[in-house]
């Protein structure tokens, strides 16, 4: 393992054997971290004046289905330092049945709608989350496009020849 | 009866030359296109000089739908309900390929070309189309408007 920076030192220091492993790459700091940790640590980059991690920068989700990974998904967060100019990636794996991870949006209001959005796509909830609904597809989709195990081809139109299929004609 | 079939053929085509001539179109422009529509419809390629450089913001007082860029299946009911809100006679033009056949976008959110939800009188290419090829469809709505029969 390359050598820790300081933020992965102070967060190992801080949290221990909540923190599965680390990964320091040109400058590039990873963290792996237990799934009931989100909020704490989160709260601790954010808040502790060396770190000031005070930018949450994105928040994805990685569906490993197809490279056999367990667990099956992996939430990622990027976080930016205003004023130490310092980045930091949180990886968070989680469980295939019944995804659910704490959600950030008390510590980031921004958190909203990218929550929204791996919830949309991943179908990965989030705990605490004050409005979780869908925010790109509509409400009468179903499934999670972005999950390796959505089919390729599978079409939800709305209106048009093909919406509905399962529809019969309704007799009169 | 020779008399008055000669005089109803005058007055449909000149109804029809007015028409082509005048076309109020509604932009729907959703994605980048709307840029290339922009550039067309702005003086250097200046839309105005076939008669089609009024933008109207209601459907209601529309003649040509212009569908500019890529369409969601979250926005096919709005589109399917701006094309019914306007009157006849109307027209519609597709323009770039997204509103064509879809473009490359083959997935789950992207309709695979307006023509599954409403009637598409002209087809225009292009990711996005050259301003030429633009003016070309243009042009050729207006053979089409010329040469169909007018109801009045």
């Amino acid at each position: 393992m390359a050598e820790d920076s300081p933020t992965l030192t102070k967060l190992k220091e801080k949290f221990g054997s909540s923190i599965l492993g680390t990964l320091s790459f040109r400058g590039d700091d990873t963290a792996v971290i237990l799934p009931d940790e989100v909020v704490p640590v989160a709260t601790f980059l954010k808040h502790d004046p060396d770190l000031d991690y005070n930018f949450l920068m994105d928040l994805t989700a990685v569906d490993g289905l197809k490279m056999n990974k367990r667990p099956r998904f992996e939430m990622v967060y990027h976080f930016f330092s205003l004023s130490h100019k310092q980045r930091v990636r949180l990886k968070v794996p989680v469980e295939a049945e019944n995804p659910e991870v704490d959600s950030l949006t008390d510590l980031w209001r921004g958190a909203d709608w990218f929550e929204r959005e791996v919830w949309d796509m991943f179908g990965i909830k989030f705990r605490n989350h004050p409005n979780l609904k869908r925010i790109l597809m509509y409400e009468e989709f179903e499934g999670h496009p972005l999950r390796k195990d959505y089919p390729v081809h599978r079409r939800q139109p709305l209106i048009g020849p093909f919406a509905h299929p399962e529809q019969t004609p309704e007799k009169s | 009866m020779l008399r008055d079939g000669f005089l109803t053929s005058k007055i449909e085509k000149a109804v029809a030359w007015a028409r082509k001539y005048s076309l109020f179109q509604y932009p729907f422009v959703t994605a980048c296109c709307g840029m290339e529509f922009m550039s067309t419809a702005a003086s250097h390629y200046d839309l105005d000089r076939f008669g089609a450089g009024f933008p109207r913001f209601s459907p209601r007082q529309a003649d040509v739908l212009f569908v500019v860029g890529t369409i969601s299946q979250k926005m096919a009911p709005v589109l399917k309900r701006v094309y019914d809100q306007m009157c006849e006679p109307k027209w519609v033009v597709a323009f770039g390929v997204c509103t064509c056949i879809g473009g490359f976008y083959d997935n789950y959110a992207t309709v695979q070309g307006i023509d599954t939800i409403v009637p598409v009188d002209i087809y225009i290419p292009g990711c996005p189309p050259r301003p030429e090829t633009v003016l070309d469809g243009l042009m050729k709505l207006q053979e089409k408007i010329q040469h169909s029969r007018q109801e009045f």
